[in-house]
């Protein structure tokens, strides 16, 4: 028995700031059919912590139940982040009324630089994470999968880095490993790989690699049936972590016999 | 007839998310969430591109021309 095995060691938790985590599964809250089917992908995904985005409230639209009356912030921990910001001060703006919103200190800070792939603008990433730490936010920036940007927001007080594995909902999965690997050896924080992956096996990669966790949304709205795709998920992230703790075997070009060589019949 | 600028009960326009909007003169942004019904909805407010508290909302007067943003959280990744 492994003394690494998750499910022999579960007390295993990572901290974000001051925020303690026990799941690696983070999820978004978009592009579900419904609150409750949301609800359901948080719960078989067994994830604590759950993205929203802030936009203008519709006074036309009929008052009906909101988000966070279905995803309640007393059960879980949200994650306000600035999603649609292609600038320094609208990120830091809908920081700041985020946290005025929900209460809470940490940001998904997120400044787009390209409306099509919606790659983050680096440059305005780590000017407006400087304002938000300066200001106490904990800042978890979305980002490319650069070494040196992730080494700069890490240096400067984030208390994780999120590199995307491809973009915003494309579920192309882990486009650049090698770049990640790079990532997760010269960045002392967390790295939380987010965006990109589209199935199980991403993700199981991902936690292979060492991620420390992974943010999803797409991958669980957009799958035929999201909550086995949840499901698949937290299996996903739970194998890949235990393995990548388990330590891989050495890749061999040649092979090497599972059963003895000695003791062979003549026959 | 008093000039409507000492006239308390003229109305003053105003931006909300925006889309114009007549409000009373010396509103307050708890009074604005009152007549727009936010009654206990989450939702957090800007004025002018300023985050308003919300242990402010009783005291802070809303002028006219200001733009006001009332947010909500909704679905996001």
């Amino acid at each position: 028995m492994s003394p690494h095995d998750s499910k022999e060691n579960p007390a295993e938790t990572f901290s974000l700031g001051s925020f303690e985590f026990r799941s690696r599964l983070i999820v978004g809250s978009g592009k579900y059919e419904s609150f409750e089917q949301n609800l359901a992908c948080i719960e078989a995904a067994g994830a604590e912590m759950v993205t929203v985005a802030l936009r203008r409230v519709d006074f036309d639209a009929p008052k009906g139940q909101g988000l966070l009356d279905v995803i309640s912030p007393e059960r879980f921990q949200i994650l306000p982040n600035t999603a649609g910001c292609y600038t320094a001060s609208e990120a830091i703006t809908t920081a700041k009324l985020g946290r005025e919103l929900l209460g809470t200190d940490l940001v998904k800070l997120e400044v787009i630089g390209d409306e099509r792939t919606l790659f983050p603008d680096v440059a305005a990433t780590l000017e407006a994470a400087k304002v938000l730490l300066d200001d106490g936010f904990t800042v978890l920036p979305y980002i490319t999968d650069d070494p040196v940007a992730c080494q700069r927001l890490a240096a400067m007080g984030c208390a994780a880095v999120m590199p995307l594995a491809a973009p915003i909902g494309s579920g192309m999965g882990i486009r650049n490993p090698a770049n990640l690997r790079i990532i997760l050896e010269t960045v002392e924080v967390p790295v939380i790989v987010d965006a990109g992956v589209g199935t199980a096996s991403d993700a199981a990669v991902a936690m292979e690699l060492g991620a420390t966790a992974l943010l999803m949304n797409t991958a669980l709205a957009h799958a035929k049936n999201p909550v086995a795709m949840a499901r698949a998920m937290r299996l996903a992230v739970e194998a890949g972590r235990t393995a990548y703790l388990a330590g891989r075997m050495p890749r061999r070009l040649y092979a090497q016999a599972s059963s003895p060589t000695d003791g062979l019949a003549n026959l | 007839m008093k000039p409507s600028l000492s006239n308390s009960d003229s109305p003053v326009e105003i931006t909300v998310n925006g889309e114009p909007r007549a409000i009373p003169a010396e509103c307050t942004v708890q009074n604005l969430l009152d007549l727009l019904g936010m009654e206990g909805r989450r939702v957090a407010v800007a004025r002018n591109r300023d985050i308003v508290p919300r242990s402010e909302y009783a005291a802070e007067e809303i002028r006219g021309g200001d733009h006001v943003e009332i947010l909500e959280a909704v679905g996001g990744g």
